[in-house]
C-alpha cells in the first residue's frame, strides 16, 4: 500500500460544518443551505411519525377484545374512527409523502450530485414552511372536532360528516404544495446543476429515484390539489359535482382522489427504492448490478403509475370495461418492480457484505417489500378483489409496502446517513437490534392481518366477531414490538449524538459524491466541482484499520512515461 | 447599481458577446401580427357561435379546434416556445398528455356507467319562495 | 442571513477570480448567468405544467357534466353574456401582446418601455377583473348561483332589495385606489423620484378596474337599469330598425322604466339583457333603444337563443346549478390565477422601475411573462366552452 496515494478529506474545521458555521434560532429559521432544511424536515417528519405511531397502538390496543378494548366511552366507536383516520392522514401526508424526499433528499441530492446548492434555496424553505403550515392545519383539525372519513375523504360522506373536514383538506392542499415544490426545485436541480462529468448515467440511483419521484409529484400533486379544492367548495357551497343529491357522482370524486393518490404511491415507495440500491450496494462492496435497468425502471414506474389509479376503485362502480382495462393495467407496474428486487439481489450474489445496521434494514426492506408487491397482485386481479376489497387483507398490502417498504427503507437510509449528517457514529449493537425488533415485530403485526382480511375481517371496524380475536391480539402484541423496535432505534441515533464517536468521511466505503465531503460536510459542499466517478466503483475504496475508516486511494502516477513517445508524429507514418 | 457593477456587466457582456448571449428578443412586427391573428380568431369564433347549427354536432370540435390554434399561436410566440430548449417543450407537451390521459380515462368510465345513474328530480324555484335571492 | 455569510466566505474559499464571475443578479451556486436563467426557465415550465393539471381537474369535471347533460349547458350558458367574454378574451389577448413585449423590452434594456408595458399588462388585469366584477354581481343578483344556493326564479329574475354585490367586489380595489393615490401624494410631498415612478403607473392601473366595471356596465347594456328596464310590459318582443347607440341605453331606459306593469313571465324572460349571440343582443339593444326613445313599432321578435327558450326543467339547482357551480370554479380560480399574476407584476413593476433587468437577467420577466400566457391560454379555452355553447 506503499504505492498508492491516499485521499481523505479529514474533518470539518467548526467554520466549516454547516451544523455549527451560524449559530442561533434564527440562523435555521431563516437558512436557506438544503442540509439545515433537510435536518429540519427530519426532525418534523420524526415527530409526524411519532404521533401517527401512538395512533396507531391506540388502534391495536383498541382491536385487543372484540368489543373495543381501548375507548370503552359510550362514544367510542366514534373516537375509534377518528383515531384510525388521523392516523392514516397523518402517517401519509406528513410522514411517508416527505420522509425520503423531503428529509433524505433535500440534505443528499444536491451532495450527491456535487452542487453547491438545491437551484431554488428560497423556494425550498418555503416548501419547508408550507408543511409546517399543513402541519398545523392537521393538528387544528384534531383539536378542533378531529376527522373521521378516513384518509380519503370519500364524499359523498365527507360532505356531510360534521368532523373538521375543511381544516384537514385545507391542511393537505397546503401539503400538496409543499410536495410539489419539492419535487419541482429537484427536477430542476438535477437538470441543470450537474457539474462537469455527472452525466445522467454517472448518477447514483437515489439521483433516478428521486428524480422519478419528483416527475410524479408535479403531474399528480395538482390534481390532488384541484379536488380538495373542489370538496371544500362542495362543503361550503354544495356545488354537486361530487354531491349525489344535485346529481354528482361520488365515483368522480374517487377518480380525481386516486388519479393524485395511486402516483402518491409510488411517490412513497420510489424513493425508498432509491435508498435500497444505494445500501445495497454499498454494504456488498459490489457494483450495483444492472445500473441502467434500475435508472430505467424508476422512469418507468413513475410513468405507469398514472396508468392504473382505477383498480382502487373495482367495487365501487366502474363500468367493467374499465375494471378490465385498469386491472391488466396494473400488472404491468409489477414488472419495473420485479426488475429491481433481481437486480438487488444480484448485487449482493456473491458481494462482500457487511451485517451493518443499515444494511440489516436494506435486507428486511427486500424481504417485506416482495410480500407486499406479491400480495399486490391479488387485489389487482378483479376476481379476487372482489373478495379481497376492504378487508384487513388490504390493510396488510399497502402495510408492507409502505412500513416494511418506504419506513424500513427510511430508517436504513437514516442509519445509513447518519455519520454524513451529524459526524457521529451510532452504537451498531443496538442498531442491529433495532433493525431486528422492527422485522420481527412488524411481521407479527400484519402476516396474522391477511389471514384476517382473507377470513372476511372488514377493514375500518371498531368492533369485530369473537372468531377473529385471536389474531387480532397477535397482531397487536406485534405493534408493540414493532413499536419497541422504533423507540430502540430512535434511542440510538440520540444516543450517538451525545456519545457516539467522531465519524470518518467515509464509515461505510461508499463511492457516490457524499462520502468525498468530511462529516458533516462544509456548509459550501464542495471548494470545486469535484472529480466525477462511477458511483459504484468500489475498486478504489480501501478500508485502513489505523483510523477505522475507508479511504479512496489512487495508483500512483509515474510522472515520466516509461517509453519515450515515438519520433515522429502517428499520422505521420501512414 | 454602482460603476463597478456596470464595469462587471461590460465585462459579461463582452466574454459572453455574441455567440452565448441567450436573449432572444421576438421582433415587434411578429408581436403584433400574432395579436392580430389571435383576435381575428376570437371573432371567427363568436361569429360562428352566433349563427348557431352552421356546425351543428361538430360544434364544439370546431370551436376547440380554433381555441387550440389560438393557443398553439400563444405557446409558440408569446411564450418563445420557437427558441427554448426541446426539453422544456417536452415537458410543457407532457402536462396535456397526462391531462388528456386523465380525461379520457374518467370521462369514457362515467360515460359507460351513465344509464346507472338515478336523477335527481327537483323542482325549479319559483315565486312562491319568497325569500330575496341572498341568503 | 445565512447565504449572506455563504457568500462572503465562499468568496474568501474561492478565491479572486470568482468574484468576478459573479454580478450582483447572480446566485452563488449558480456558475454563469446562463446556468441561473435555464434553471429558472425550467422550474417555471414545471410549474406552468403543474398549473395545467390543476385546471385539467376542472376541465374534466366540466367534460363530465357537459356530457352527461348537454341540454343543461346549453340553456344555462345563455345565462352569460357573450360579449363580456368577447371582450374579455380581447384584454387579455391584448395584455398577453404587451406582456411578451415586456419581455422584449426587458432583454433589450429599455427600461422605459418595460415599465410601460408592464402597467399596460396590469392595466388588461385591472379591466378584466372589473368586466368579471359586472358578471358575477349580475349573476349572485339573480340567484344564478352554485348547487346549494341556486334561487334563480324564472317568475322573478330580478328579485328587488337583494344585497349590492357589486359595491362588495368593488370596495376592496376603491380602498386600493384610495391607498394608491394617497401613497402617491405622499412620494409627491417627499419628493421621492422612485416612489412616485411607481406610483403613478399603479393609479392609472387601479382606475382601469373602474374603467372595466364601466366597460362592463355599458356592455350589460346597464347592468341593474336593464332588468328595470324589462319590466317594461309594453316593450316585449318588439323591434325596430332605428340603430341607436347603446351607449345612451341606460339613462334611456332608466327614465323609461319608472311607470310600467307587472309583465308576464314569458315576455320577461325574452327582452331579459342578459342574453346572448350577437344577433340576439343587437335585437335586443334595438328593442330597448326603441323603448328608450319611444319609437315603437311592432314586429316579431326572432330571437331564439335566449334565456327565455331555455327550458324550464333545465332551471333547477340539480341541473343549472352544477352548470353555475363548474362556471364559479372555473372562473374563480382563473380570476384568483389573475390576481396572483397582478401581484407578481407589480411586483416587476417596482424592479423594472429600479432598472434591475438587463440582458444577462430578464429572468424574472420572462418567467411571470410565460405565467400570464397561461392564464390567457386558460381563458382562451374556458370563454368558447363556457360562452359559446349552441
Amino acid at each position: 500500500m506503499s504505492a498508492v496515494a491516499v485521499r481523505d478529506p479529514g474533518f470539518p474545521t467548526e467554520r466549516e460544518n454547516y451544523l455549527t458555521n451560524s449559530k442561533g434560532v434564527l440562523s435555521w429559521i431563516f437558512t436557506l443551505d438544503h442540509k439545515r432544511i433537510g435536518v429540519m424536515y427530519l426532525i418534523g417528519v420524526t415527530t409526524a411519525f411519532f404521533v401517527g405511531g401512538l395512533l396507531a397502538l391506540a388502534i391495536r390496543l383498541h382491536l385487543m377484545s372484540p368489543d373495543g378494548w381501548m375507548f370503552k366511552s359510550e362514544n367510542g366507536n366514534n373516537i375509534y374512527n377518528q383515531v384510525f383516520t388521523l392516523h392514516g392522514a397523518i402517517m401519509v401526508f406528513l410522514f411517508i409523502i416527505p420522509s425520503i424526499p423531503a428529509a433524505l433528499g433535500n440534505f443528499l441530492v444536491p451532495v450527491m450530485l456535487g452542487a453547491k446548492d438545491v437551484a431554488f434555496p428560497r423556494l425550498n424553505l418555503c416548501s419547508f414552511y408550507l408543511w409546517v403550515f399543513g402541519a398545523i392545519f392537521f393538528v387544528m383539525a384534531l383539536f378542533a372536532n378531529g376527522l373521521d372519513t378516513g384518509w380519503t375523504f370519500y364524499t359523498p360522506y365527507s360532505t356531510t360528516s360534521d368532523t373538521s373536514v375543511i381544516m384537514a383538506t385545507l391542511g393537505a392542499f397546503i401539503l400538496g404544495f409543499s410536495s410539489i415544490f419539492t419535487g419541482l426545485n429537484f427536477i430542476v436541480t438535477i437538470n441543470t446543476m450537474r457539474p462537469p462529468g455527472m452525466t445522467w448515467f454517472r448518477m447514483p440511483l437515489f439521483l433516478w429515484a428521486t428524480y422519478s419521484t419528483s416527475i410524479i409529484q408535479v403531474l399528480a400533486t395538482p390534481v390532488l390539489g384541484i379536488t380538495l379544492l373542489l370538496l371544500i367548495a362542495e362543503r361550503t357551497m354544495q356545488i354537486g359535482i361530487f354531491n349525489p343529491e344535485f346529481n354528482g357522482d361520488p365515483v368522480t370524486y374517487q377518480h380525481f382522489f386516486w388519479f393524485y393518490s395511486h402516483p402518491a404511491v409510488y411517490i412513497m415507495i420510489l424513493p425508498a427504492f432509491g435508498v435500497i440500491s444505494e445500501l445495497i450496494s454499498v454494504h456488498s462492496h459490489k457494483h450495483i448490478f444492472g445500473y441502467r435497468f434500475i435508472a430505467y425502471s424508476s422512469i418507468a414506474i413513475a410513468l405507469l403509475g398514472f396508468l392504473v389509479w382505477g383498480h382502487h376503485m373495482f367495487t365501487a362502480g366502474m363500468s367493467s370495461l374499465t375494471t378490465i382495462i385498469f386491472s391488466a393495467l396494473t400488472f404491468t407496474v409489477s414488472v419495473p418492480s420485479a426488475i429491481k428486487v433481481f437486480n438487488w439481489l444480484a448485487t449482493m450474489y456473491k458481494g462482500s457484505i457487511s451485517l451493518t445496521t443499515p444494511m440489516c434494514y436494506a435486507i428486511s426492506f427486500i424481504f417485506l417489500f416482495t410480500i407486499g408487491g406479491l400480495t399486490g397482485l391479488h387485489l389487482g386481479t378483479l376476481a379476487t378483489d372482489q373478495h379481497l376489497h376492504d378487508t384487513y387483507f388490504v390493510v396488510a398490502h399497502f402495510h408492507y409496502v409502505m412500513v416494511g417498504g418506504t419506513l424500513v427503507a427510511f430508517l436504513g437510509g437514516v442509519f445509513h446517513w447518519w455519520p454524513k449528517m451529524f459526524g457521529k457514529m451510532f452504537n451498531e449493537t443496538l442498531g442491529r437490534i433495532s433493525a431486528g425488533l422492527v422485522f420481527i415485530g412488524f411481521n407479527v403485526t400484519f402476516l396474522p392481518q391477511f389471514i384476517l382480511g382473507s377470513r372476511g375481517m372488514p377493514r375500518r371496524y371498531a368492533t369485530y366477531d369473537p372468531e377473529f380475536a385471536g389474531l387480532h391480539q397477535l397482531s397487536t402484541y406485534g405493534s408493540l414490538i414493532l413499536g419497541f423496535g422504533v423507540l430502540v432505534a430512535f434511542i440510538t441515533l440520540m444516543m450517538s449524538l451525545f456519545k457516539g464517536k467522531r465519524a470518518p468521511a467515509n464509515p461505510w466505503g461508499g463511492a457516490t459524491l457524499e462520502w468525498n465531503c468530511t462529516s458533516p460536510p462544509p456548509f459550501y459542499n464542495f471548494e470545486r466541482a469535484p472529480v466525477v466517478g462511477d458511483p459504484y466503483d468500489f475498486l478504489d475504496i480501501e478500508w485502513e484499520e489505523k483510523n477505522e475508516r475507508y479511504v479512496s486511494t489512487e495508483p500512483e502516477r509515474k510522472i515520466v512515461p516509461e517509453s519515450d513517445p515515438p519520433k515522429t508524429p502517428t499520422h505521420a507514418k501512414h | 447599481m454602482s460603476a463597478h457593477d456596470h464595469s462587471a456587466e461590460h465585462a459579461l457582456s463582452s466574454s459572453h458577446g455574441d455567440g452565448h448571449d441567450f436573449a432572444h428578443p421576438m421582433p415587434v412586427p411578429t408581436l403584433l401580427a400574432v395579436f392580430a391573428v389571435l383576435v381575428g380568431l376570437t371573432i371567427i369564433t363568436v361569429a360562428q357561435a352566433s349563427f348557431s347549427g352552421l356546425f351543428g354536432d361538430f360544434d364544439v370540435a370546431v370551436v376547440m379546434i380554433i381555441a387550440t390554434i389560438k393557443a398553439v399561436l400563444v405557446g409558440y410566440f408569446f411564450m418563445h416556445l420557437s427558441h427554448d430548449k426541446p426539453f422544456n417543450i417536452v415537458v410543457f407537451i407532457s402536462a396535456f398528455v397526462f391531462v388528456g390521459l386523465f380525461i379520457i380515462f374518467t370521462l369514457s368510465d362515467s360515460q359507460l356507467t351513465t344509464q346507472d345513474m338515478i336523477q335527481v328530480q327537483d323542482s325549479v324555484p319559483t315565486s312562491a319562495v319568497a325569500e330575496p335571492a341572498q341568503s | 442571513m445565512s447565504t449572506i455569510e455563504a457568500d462572503t466566505m465562499h468568496d474568501a474559499h474561492g478565491g479572486h477570480d470568482h468574484d468576478h464571475d459573479h454580478p450582483s443578479f447572480l446566485a452563488h451556486h449558480f456558475d454563469t448567468p446562463e446556468q441561473q436563467f435555464d434553471s429558472g426557465k425550467l422550474g417555471i415550465w414545471l410549474f406552468l405544467v403543474t398549473e395545467v393539471l390543476f385546471f385539467g381537474g376542472m376541465f374534466c369535471a366540466y367534460a363530465i357534466f357537459r356530457s352527461l347533460r348537454p341540454e343543461v349547458f346549453e340553456g344555462c350558458s345563455q345565462f352569460l353574456n357573450t360579449k363580456l367574454g368577447a371582450i374579455n378574451t380581447g384584454v387579455l389577448l391584448f395584455s398577453s401582446l404587451t406582456m411578451a413585449w415586456a419581455v422584449r423590452c426587458s432583454q433589450t434594456e429599455d427600461h422605459k418601455g418595460l415599465t410601460a408595458m408592464l402597467a399596460s399588462t396590469l392595466s388588461c388585469a385591472m379591466v378584466f377583473l372589473g368586466v368579471k366584477a359586472i358578471e358575477y354581481s349580475h349573476k349572485w343578483g339573480m340567484g344564478l348561483l352554485p348547487a346549494g344556493y341556486f334561487t334563480y326564479d324564472p317568475n322573478n329574475p330580478h328579485p328587488v332589495g337583494g344585497t349590492n354585490w357589486l359595491l362588495f367586489i368593488c370596495a376592496p380595489f376603491i380602498v386600493i385606489t384610495i391607498g394608491v393615490v394617497i401613497w402617491y401624494v405622499v412620494a409627491k410631498m417627499s419628493d421621492d423620484k422612485f416612489q412616485q415612478a411607481v406610483a403613478l403607473p399603479l393609479i392609472v392601473v387601479c382606475l382601469s378596474f373602474f374603467g372595466g366595471v364601466g366597460l362592463g356596465t355599458i356592455l350589460e347594456s346597464g347592468g341593474s337599469e336593464s332588468h328595470a328596464s324589462a319590466n317594461h310590459g309594453e316593450g316585449l318582443a318588439e323591434h325596430t330598425d332605428a340603430d341607436h347607440q347603446h351607449a345612451h341605453n341606460d339613462d334611456h331606459a332608466h327614465v323609461a322604466n319608472e311607470s310600467h306593469s307587472e309583465p308576464g313571465v314569458l315576455e320577461l324572460l325574452a327582452t331579459d339583457a342578459t342574453n346572448t349571440g350577437l344577433k340576439n343582443q343587437i335585437s335586443a339593444e334595438e328593442a330597448q333603444a326603441a323603448l328608450a326613445s319611444g319609437s315603437v313599432t311592432t314586429g316579431v321578435s326572432e330571437i331564439e337563443a335566449t334565456v327565455g327558450a331555455v327550458p324550464r326543467e333545465v332551471l333547477t339547482p340539480s341541473r343549472a346549478g352544477v352548470f353555475f357551480s363548474i362556471y364559479y370554479c372555473m372562473t374563480g380560480i382563473h380570476a384568483i390565477h389573475i390576481l396572483g399574476g397582478i401581484g407578481v407584476l407589480v411586483w416587476l413593476l417596482f424592479r423594472s422601475v429600479r432598472q434591475d433587468f438587463n440582458r444577462q437577467y430578464f429572468g424574472p420577466v420572462d418567467y411571470v411573462g410565460l405565467y400570464w400566457h397561461l392564464v390567457d391560454l386558460i381563458w382562451i379555452y374556458l370563454f368558447p366552452l363556457l360562452y359559446l355553447i349552441r
